[in-house]
Formats: structure tokens, sequence, C-alpha cells
């Protein structure tokens, strides 16, 4: 596993001078999965914040080949280049020249970069089907529980209780009413060989799954819960502070799931109430002002409970 | 040796596949194109070609993966009709934009509702915008020497686009027709080894595809891509003869049948050209100066030739097998009257909606829009330039008779 020295000193695969706002935590993330392996990596995204933001014509703040074609489809999209290279490779294996600008002896490594909004509702169909053709690429979920880009909309990540403009708090409504979905979940049961998450708060974790699930030649994902300090309505300074809290509430618990086996890869010394999580976010504001808030963070606990129990007991900690 | 075989048309897409080997087939099943992935899918089981064959989850992702594997680098193909066409919609326009040559069969069908999985072009017409090369095979024939004459159109330097070989749903796709199956080698060389450009592949010269585009530079680079459309009809007037130098059938942007000396014209796309040529003959036997003129390439309009070529008829019908609702006429009728009245041509026309959902046209009903065109011609405009032909008109006891049961 690298060091942290190593790490700073290699290639930067995403340059400054993007757009992002101050804080976001999708930066954070696509240096940290890039920067753990020195193997050439073609990167392709779908549409949401990372891609308006580092890509304004004529700038590009993408230092290695990338590529975006729509909103719902990055794991066709990388699926397509994969294919692709597999075919050229297998061609040459045949003894038909390969293309000169590739590599014979280099291991091509395919990444997607996807928001919730692209991964969770109109891209898992493509995500799906992809991880279940068993491509050869590691698809990162930009985790940010909302569609940033269009102006924070709830999504099925939009955890309950959360305000978006589409699940407003109201006087009514306490913001989204529902639980957020459980995608790793749902991606590990396609049975594929590494499917994980994670927060950028701990580039340790982070880089040393990115680094293992570019080891592997199937599909991979991992679900990164990446702080947005505009729908969260946050500090920009507390971005990995944040995340941290999230794990620390096992609100976003920290785990793997390698060729079917279930690993906890951090138990807090102290599992901390989920308030702690909830107050610092404007997003969740309302739900301190009054009984029924009180009540919506009761439920909102409870599930949290109830899902770290399942986990410890998926992984064999009980 | 060059074989005659017979051959349905899905079979002959196929076999025109096999025998040009792309590297990737990004592909999803609908009638009645099904065969033509099926039938590929056992080349690609039988190590029958190199391709990686990827049998996706939808006619979305299986665009979205032809656009990519294209920008990665090499040669894609792909079949659809209908509603895996209208699926598509979205990553069309993205790869005619990007300039991916990806080559797509589409065997025409109806578009839903109700559904239906018979012929008619409403599937390709409502894509017609997107920025593809659109070619309309007669027959079986035409249909397996299209699509190996789309590669080398599309692929060609200075034309870069993506081209949809269309042929109409079991009309041609489900028929058997004698068709002369040229050489592997001949095809193979007939089309060339693929030249990528600006491959995604080559880490060493990073490029970024598919960027925010904003009002500062998106309108110059559809104008830069407009660019390409007459390039593209000359690719399709060299390439057609060049295939006929090679393989003795010659192509051009469309086929006069007995126009030159023609007093009245039909203009159609498709199977039913085939049709008409016996009307034709049957009308010239009684004396009648009828012609053909049966359109090849759609996108990009040849929209000059064709008013030259319609110049000095005494009427022109111009039939139509889509839905365009909503406008005032068929998207065929709509693009020849504007090429006509550009050109300062001046032709009574009318328009026939004919065949929607598969509805066969028979000889007799277009004979009948002969004869029409002859008392246009006398009296030098139609009285209904909108007319549909082969469909029945149910009084109000018809229809109640219809529903009760
Ligand atoms: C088919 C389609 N529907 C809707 C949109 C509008 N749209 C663009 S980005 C986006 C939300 C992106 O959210 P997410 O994937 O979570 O990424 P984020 O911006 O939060 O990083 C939406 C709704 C689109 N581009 N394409
Ligand atoms: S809105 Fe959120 S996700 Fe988008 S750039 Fe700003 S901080 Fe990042
Ligand atoms: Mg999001």
């Amino acid at each position: 596993m690298a060091r942290l020295q190593e790490l700073a000193e290699r290639r930067t695969a995403l340059t400054g001078g993007h757009r992002l706002c101050p804080g976001c935590g999708e930066p954070i993330v696509v240096r940290q999965v890039l920067m753990s392996t020195d193997d050439p990596v073609i990167a392709a995204s779908c549409t949401g914040c990372l891609e308006v933001s580092t890509t304004i014509f004529p700038y590009t703040a993408w230092a290695i080949p990338w590529i975006h074609i729509a909103f719902e489809n990055a794991a066709a999209t990388i699926a397509g280049i994969e294919a692709m290279y597999k075919a050229l490779k297998t061609k040459a294996a045949k003894g038909e020249p390969l293309p000169d600008y590739i590599d014979p002896d280099a291991n091509y490594k395919f990444v997607a970069f996807a928001g919730d909004g692209g991964t969770y509702d109109i891209g898992i169909q493509s995500l799906s089907g992809a991880v279940e053709r068993g491509h050869q690429f590691l698809y990162v979920c930009l985790n940010n529980e909302a569609y940033m880009n269009t102006g924070i909309q709830r999504s099925s990540a939009t955890p309950m209780g959360s305000h978006t403009t589409t699940s407003p708090a109201g006087s009514v409504l306490p913001g989204k009413t529902m639980h957020r979905k459980d995608l790793t979940a749902i991606i590990a049961a396609h049975d594929i060989p590494y499917a994980a998450q994670s927060i950028p708060g701990r580039w340790r974790d982070l880089t040393t799954k990115a680094a293992k699930a570019l080891e592997i030649d199937g599909p991979t994902f991992i679900n990164v819960l990446t702080p947005c300090p505009l729908g969260w309505r946050c500090e920009p300074a507390i971005t990995p502070e944040i995340s941290q809290l999230a794990v620390d509430t096992c609100m976003w618990p920290l785990y793997e799931v390698e060729y079917g086996e279930w690993k906890l890869n951090y138990t807090p010394k102290e599992k901390k109430p989920l308030d702690e999580y909830l107050e610092p976010q404007g997003r969740f504001r309302h739900l301190f002002r009054d009984e029924k808030g009180a009540d919506v963070r009761k439920r909102m606990q409870e599930f949290v409970d109830y899902k770290w129990e399942q986990l410890r007991a998926r992984c064999g900690e009980e | 040796m060059p074989q005659v075989e017979p051959m349905e048309g899905n079979q002959a897409v196929a076999e025109a596949m096999r025998q040009i080997n792309p590297d990737v087939v990004a592909a999803y099943p609908i009638t009645p194109s099904t065969e033509v992935v099926q039938t590929f899918a056992q080349f690609v089981a039988d190590g029958e070609v190199d391709t990686n064959f990827v049998a996706v989850e939808s006619e979305h992702s299986a665009m979205s993966a032809c656009t990519s594997a294209a920008a990665a680098g090499g040669r894609v193909m792909n079949a659809t009709s209908s509603a895996g066409l209208a699926l598509m919609w979205e990553i069309l326009y993205i790869t005619a934009s990007l300039r991916m040559p990806v080559i797509l069969t589409v065997v025409n069908r109806a578009l839903s509702g109700n559904i239906n999985i018979h012929c008619d072009h409403s599937d390709t017409m409502g894509a017609r915008d997107a920025g593809w090369i659109q070619i309309y095979a007669e027959n079986v024939q035409e249909s397996y020497d299209n699509l190996i004459q789309a590669v080398a159109i599309g692929e060609q330097a200075d034309v870069r686009l993506p081209v949809m070989s269309c042929l109409d749903g079991f009309l041609v796709s489900h028929s058997y027709e004698l068709l002369q199956v040229e050489d592997d080698d001949a095809v193979k060389d007939f089309v060339g080894p693929y030249v990528p450009r600006y491959p995604l592949l080559d880490v060493e010269n990073p490029l970024t595809m598919g960027p925010l585009d904003l009002y500062d530079f998106y309108f110059e680079h559809k104008r830069d891509q407009w660019a390409a459309y007459e390039p593209a009809k000359q690719a399709v007037i060299e390439v057609g003869q060049r295939f006929g130098e090679t393989f003795g059938r010659s192509y051009g942007l469309f086929e006069k049948y007995q126009l030159d000396d023609a007093e009245v014209a039909i203009v159609a796309l498709g199977s039913m050209a085939g049709t008409a040529k016996d009307a034709v003959e049957s009308l010239r036997a009684e004396g009648v100066k009828a012609g053909l003129l049966k359109l090849r390439l759609f996108r990009p309009f040849p929209a000059e030739e064709l008013a030259e070529a319609l110049a000095g008829l005494k009427a022109v019908a111009v039939c139509d097998r889509a839905a365009s609702f909503g406008a005032q006429a068929g998207p065929l009728y709509a693009e020849i009257t504007s090429a006509l009245y550009t050109a300062g041509v001046s032709v009574p026309t009318v328009n026939y909606i004919y065949g929607l959902g598969g509805r066969q046209i028979a000889p007799d009903e277009i004979i009948s829009i002969y004869r029409d065109l002859e008392q246009v011609a006398a009296e030098g405009q139609p009285d209904q330039p909108l007319q549909f032909i082969g469909v029945r008109a149910f009084s109000k006891e018809e229809h109640a008779d219809m529903y009760a049961f």
C-alpha cells in the first residue's frame, strides 16, 4: 500500500482550475481514486456537477482521456471503451497489429465517475447490465445524496428528513419522507468481485479500496459518500470531518464485499448519536425545530441502527 | 468465388457484418431486426468473427456503448428497429456530434401506439434530424450492398458520420431473395482497415470528449458539423460508383426508373419502389408515360439533384410511409416540395400516405396513383394535396359493429 507521500507525488489526473465549489467532495474523491494506480486510466463520467465543472469548453481539467456521453449511461459508456480495448487486444493476440498508440505491456484501467442521480436512479439499469456482463471497470459513485447539478433535487440516495428542492420541508412535510435505498448491497447482490463504501475523509481507506478494485479483472464498485457543502448546507471547510461523522454515527459504514465476503473496515469506538451528524447540516435544520422533527430524527436513528445491525450480521460481527 | 444464395434480408445483413468483421457490436433484440443480432451472435459463438459482441441490457446502452467504443478507436456496428431506435434517440445526436462512424442497420417498423411490429418508416423519419446519414434499400441485395458501402461512406476522413442502413421490416427483412454474396476478402478490401481519429485509448495524447459546450462555442461546433454533409453526399456517390466498379452493381443518390421521358412520376423509398416498377411497366405498355424516382439517400437530402431530376414532369406523387402528426404533409413530401421550390421548379405534387403499420400497397393502388396524376397533370394542380391510400373509411355503423362483441 502506498504511503501518503508517494500518493502525493503521483500524477495529477484531475488538475486545478476546475469550477467545482470550494469544499466540494467530488474532486477529492476523483484524485484519491486516480492516484491509487500507476497504470494508464481512461475515465468516463455522466452528466452532473463533476462533468459540467471540469470540462467547460475550450478548457479541461482532465489530464487523462475522459469522455461524457449522457446522464444515464456512465456504465454503458465505460463498458464500450473496455469492449473496444479488449477487442483490439484479442485481435492482436491472433496476430493482427495492435494500434501503435496502445502500449502492449501496460494494463489499461477503466473508471466511471457518476453521481448518485446517475447511479441510484436513472443509471441503475445501465450499471446493473454492465456489472452483470462482467466488464473490467471500476465504477465510483460520487454520492452527495441529491441531484446537485440541477439545483439539489432529491434522489433515491437522499436520506429521510432531508430538505431538497423536490422534497422540501414545509408546514406539513418534513423534507423527504422515505428512506434511501441500499445501492451498495444491490450491486453486491450481482455477485461481482468487489463492492465497497468509502468516504473522502479517510484517504487510506479510499485509496486502498480503489487500488484493490483496479487490480481486479472484472466489475468493481465503490460508493463514496461525497459531501456537497452547497446542497448539504454545511461549511466548505468541514468536508472531511462531516464524512467522518457519517462513519462514526454508522450512517455510512465503511465496508467491502470481496468475492461475496462481507467485511467491516471500521467500527467506531463509540457509536455517536445521529444528531451529531445531522446538526451541522442545513438540509436537516428543520428537524431540530419541533416535536415532529424530533420524531423524524428518531425514525432516522432507528433506521441507522437497523441497517448497522444488519451489516454487522452480514459481516459476521455479532 | 462470389456465390448466389437464397437469403432473407436479415441474414444478408448479418452476412455482410460477418464479412466486415467489426471490432465491437453492442446490440439488443427487437422485432423485426432480432435475427440480425441472433445470427451475428452465432457467428461470434462459432468463431467466425473476431468481434467483441456486447449483449447489452437496452438500446439506450447499446448506442451509448457503440458510441464510446467508436471513440475508443475501432469499427462498431449495431442493428435495431422502431422502439429500439426511439430509445436510442438521445444518444443518436451525440454519436453524430462526436463524429463517430457507427454503422446501424435499421429494420424499419412502426412506432407504438398501438403496438405494431410491421413496416413503416416512422422510426427512422423520427430520427432524421439527428445527424446520421440515412440510406434506404429496396430489396435484400441492396440491404447487403448498402451496409458494405455504409462503412466506407461513414468512415471517410472528411465525413466521419454515423450511418443508418435501412430496410423494410418483414417486407425485406423476412423475404427470401437470391443474394449475390461477394467474396469475404473482396468485401474486406472494399471497406479497408479502420483508421482511427483521435482515439480515446491514446493515453499519451489525452482527450476530453463530450465536454460542456455553451453559447460561446456550441453554435460554431454545430456549424462545423453542418459542413460534413456535403462531403457525405459526395462520398455516397463515389462509394456507390466504386462499388459498381468492384462488384458490378452501381449506386447513386437515387435510382431513376423510366424517368427521363416520363410525364407523371412517383417518388418513393424502400420496398414500395419494387412494386412501383411493375406498375410503371404495365402503364408503359398502355402508352402512359409513367416513371419512378426511387430515393436511396434521405440524409443528407440531395435537394438540388432531386429538383433537377423532377423538373419537367407534369405531376409528381410523393409517397410517405410515415406519420408526421400535425405537419402539413409527410416528411418526404415536405422535403421534396421544399427542394422544388428552392430550385424554382414548378411541378404539381401530391402526397400519398401509405402502408402504415405494415399495410400492404397493391400494384392496383399504385396504378391508381398514376391515374390520379394524369388528372392532376391535365388540371395543373391537385384538389387534395394530401391523400391516404389503402386505408379504409368506416361508417358510424361499421364502427359500432366492430366494437359490438
Ligand atoms: C436524460 C436526462 N434527464 C435529466 C437530465 C438533467 N440532469 C443533469 S445532471 C442531473 C442531476 C445529476 O445528479 P447526480 O447524478 O446526483 O450528480 P451531481 O450533480 O449531484 O454530482 C440531472 C437531473 C439530463 N441531463 N438528462
Ligand atoms: S453543488 Fe455540490 S457537488 Fe456540485 S460542485 Fe458544488 S459542492 Fe460540488
Ligand atoms: Mg448527486
